[in-house]
């Protein structure tokens, strides 16, 4: 494995781990408030100052950096399929975290998912003309 | 009202994603790293496409609260995984990219995970 696809797999296990975590904490600290559905935008602004709330928007938004640096080396149709494994780990985490009932149907759809994962990342990550303009200091 | 609002999730994450793709791949390779991440939210604030991008997803994103206070979320989730399927399909159209019959294979077994597991 050369050097660049093994960066690009650390940067895909990395998204792929870190969008269902921050949705376990985005979870988690919405447990904190009432269930019902609010029209009133301050319960969002209060629950962003939740501790475990804060922390899923944080890693939110390093996911999407994260996911914006894996999009300049990689194909947006490689992208797609190869970081849903995260629909299948949230089903994990939601059983084992939040305990969470997960119906047969559920855990066929996480197979399925990993098998159309596995799938699509045995195909060539980048299929189109890469522009060479590296940043400095961008690449490493 | 429910497919208007499923429209709009959609397509706003399509058009959002075919930009973030783009524009990216118009930049170049980027790093993972922390100061690799710094340098694409730079890239972030000043490049048009991807504000465009951000404010598609933003689009998308409260679309998709505003449909799940009146779909459950067993029609929402799935139903906007229809995504996956236009996104790989313009992907191939309008960014030029070579989607093979095993990466087809891969986004529609995908694409019927997500529908089991949003059940």
């Amino acid at each position: 494995m050369t050097a660049g696809a093994t960066r690009t797999a650390g940067l895909v296990v990395f998204i792929t781990l870190l969008k269902p975590v921050s949705n376990l904490f985005l979870a988690w600290g919405m447990r904190h408030f009432p269930s019902a559905v609010s029209l009133n935008p301050l319960f969002y602004v209060n629950a962003v100052f939740d501790p475990l709330v804060a922390s899923g928007v944080v890693m939110q938004i390093i996911w999407l950096l994260a996911r914006l640096s894996l999009l300049s080396v990689a194909d947006l149709s490689f992208v797609l399929p190869v970081t849903a494994a995260g629909y299948g780990i949230s089903t994990v985490l939601g059983r084992v975290f939040l305990h969470e009932q997960v119906s047969a149907s559920r855990w066929w759809g996480a197979i399925l998912i990993s098998l159309g994962t596995g799938l699509a990342a045995g195909t060539a990550r980048e299929t189109t003309f890469h522009k060479a303009k590296s940043a400095a200091g961008g690449a490493r | 009202m429910r497919w208007i609002l499923l429209s709009v999730v959609v397509l706003s994450a399509v058009v959002g994603d075919l930009l973030q793709s783009y524009e990216m791949k118009e930049e170049g390779e980027q790093s993972g790293s922390a100061p690799g991440l710094i340098r694409v939210l730079r890239l972030v604030v000043s490049r048009r496409y991807l504000i465009l991008a951000i404010a598609s997803m933003a689009v998308s994103f409260f679309a998709f609260l505003a449909l799940l206070q009146t779909e459950p979320l067993s029609f929402a989730v799935p139903a906007s995984a229809a995504s996956f399927i236009l996104e790989t399909a313009l992907a191939k159209l309008v960014l030029g990219e070579r989607v093979t019959l095993r990466r087809g294979a891969g986004v529609l077994l995908v694409f019927g995970g997500i529908l089991l597991v949003s059940r």
